[in-house]
């Protein structure tokens, strides 16, 4: 996450100080990534440093001012026109989990795919309430559209993401059931190609001959 | 949430609920024994793969089917021991469904879809026509009152049909992948009004294999192979947005 590009989204509106840009970047986000108060002034002297922002005076009670330069702009339209970087993706620690998991003696892999399928869904749960609060509030008016609108978005981030981690793991568990049948089936018939062709249950009735379909079971 | 509801009678509660197919060597255990409960206030969401046993828990708690054991009590009556008679009784009093491919009657308007299972229950035409004007009202849906199914796009005959089954005294409305036929956007706008259904007292129980419309309960339950083997309750979302919950 880019906090010195956020700062220099927010100082685009008007010099600010520095816990006043925490506290609008957070209303922006819904403190879905809170920021302390030290990394605003660690990453404004940064800016200071390669040009990006400039002290711009006190306000009345003293605060110390910083403004956007010229510099800065060019940097932050940069930033919008430039993709987010997709080619080295971030480690995914329930992606190494299964991947570990797979094979492992002792673990049994769909529980550890049920138990992180109740904590996604349960964080669904709570950023759709979330979701259905903000848009409620934006419905009715009361909301202070621009942060409310950006909140919204981000919420919907949240949901889209933990919404794509629960089919994930629908889709590894059928996967996993699905390979280990067809193992099954190759240990039970070593003629492959009709016995994984039809899924329909096997006829019980004594007096057919014996198939490949009926050794299955 | 759910300490709200324990005081109060559950408006659907499955209890040991057992529904097999078949017999003998082709005999499927569709329901291994399933209790669920469900409050004035609550829906709940069904998961499960394909399978499961999702559609047979509702088919058996609307009455549709009848179990192998258990019972299925529906405002308090047990349903697998009523009458025929009784059973259509309730169904029309008391339980409302809500299907994929909306099932509204192609040649009635909103209004008589809405006023239809109170006008079979008694009602006089007049005051069905009333309580349904007053459903569709109170869910937004007043401009769609004299239209027909074939001039509302799917989104809204599904609101229709949320509106047919909670008219009158209904609080139970079973859900089958009310969600199935629509696209993303219109898909939350209905969930939405379930879910408002059920903020305003209605029980609710939604089969669904999307994760994103399940997150819209109260309470996930995860079926597989015909048992409840997880369930999820809401958690307070403020703490999971103070940083607490691993979020970075």
């Amino acid at each position: 996450m880019s906090i010195r590009h956020g700062l220099l989204a927010l100082l685009e509106r008007g010099p600010r100080y520095g816990s006043q840009l925490r506290t609008e970047f957070e209303s922006r986000t819904g403190s879905t990534w809170p920021l302390n108060v030290g990394q605003v002034y660690t990453t404004l002297a940064r800016l200071e440093r390669d040009g990006l922002v400039a002290p711009d005076g006190e306000d009345a009670a003293g605060h110390t001012l910083y403004a956007i330069t010229d510099t800065g702009r060019a940097e932050l339209r940069e930033w919008y026109e430039r993709p987010v970087d997709r080619a080295n993706p971030p480690r995914d620690e329930l992606a190494i989990k299964l991947a570990m998991a797979v094979g492992s003696t002792g673990v049994d892999i769909r529980a550890v795919i049920q138990s992180q399928r109740h904590a996604t869904i349960r964080a669904m749960q709570d950023y759709t309430r979330l979701k259905a609060t903000a848009l409620a509030a934006l419905e009715s008016g009361q909301a202070r559209e621009r942060d409310d609108v950006a909140w919204l978005l981000v919420l919907e981030q949240l949901i889209f993401q933990t919404e794509a981690e629960a089919r994930w793991l629908d889709h590894c568990e059928a996967r996993l059931v699905r390979l280990s049948l067809t193992a099954d089936r190759r240990a039970a018939a070593p003629e492959p190609p009709q016995a994984a062709a039809d899924d329909a249950p096997a006829p019980t009735t004594t007096d057919r001959p014996r198939t490949a379909r009926t050794r299955r079971a | 949430m759910s300490d709200r509801h324990q005081t109060r009678q559950p408006v659907l509660q499955l209890e040991r609920l057992v529904r097999t197919h078949g017999s003998g060597a082709t005999e499927v255990h569709a329901l291994r024994g399933i209790d669920l409960a469900v409050h004035p206030g609550e829906l709940v969401a069904v998961m499960g793969p394909s399978g499961s046993g999702k559609s047979t828990l509702l088919t058996l708690a609307g009455g549709l089917d009848t179990p192998s054991s258990g019972r299925v009590l529906v405002e308090g009556t047990d349903i697998t021991t009523a009458s025929r008679k009784q059973l259509a009784s309730l169904r029309r009093r008391s339980i409302g469904y809500v299907f994929q491919d909306y099932n509204l009657i192609p040649a009635l308007t909103a209004a008589e879809n809405v006023a239809l299972p109170l006008e079979l229950d008694g009602t006089s035409a007049r005051k069905a026509r009333v309580a349904a004007l007053a459903a569709l009202a109170e869910m937004n849906l007043g401009v769609l009152a004299d239209r027909f199914p074939d001039e509302m796009s799917g989104g809204q005959q599904q609101r229709v049909a949320i509106a047919r089954a909670l008219v009158g005294d209904r609080r139970l409305v079973l859900a089958d992948e009310p969600t199935g036929a629509l696209d993303s956007e219109t898909g939350e706008s209905v969930l939405g009004l379930l879910r408002s259904r059920c903020d305003a007292g209605a029980a609710g129980v939604l089969v669904t294999h999307e994760p994103r419309f399940a997150a819209w309960a109260d309470r996930v339950v995860f079926l597989r192979d015909g048992s409840v083997v997880d369930e999820t309750l809401r958690s307070h979302a403020d703490s999971l947005l103070s940083g607490q919950a691993g979020i970075q």
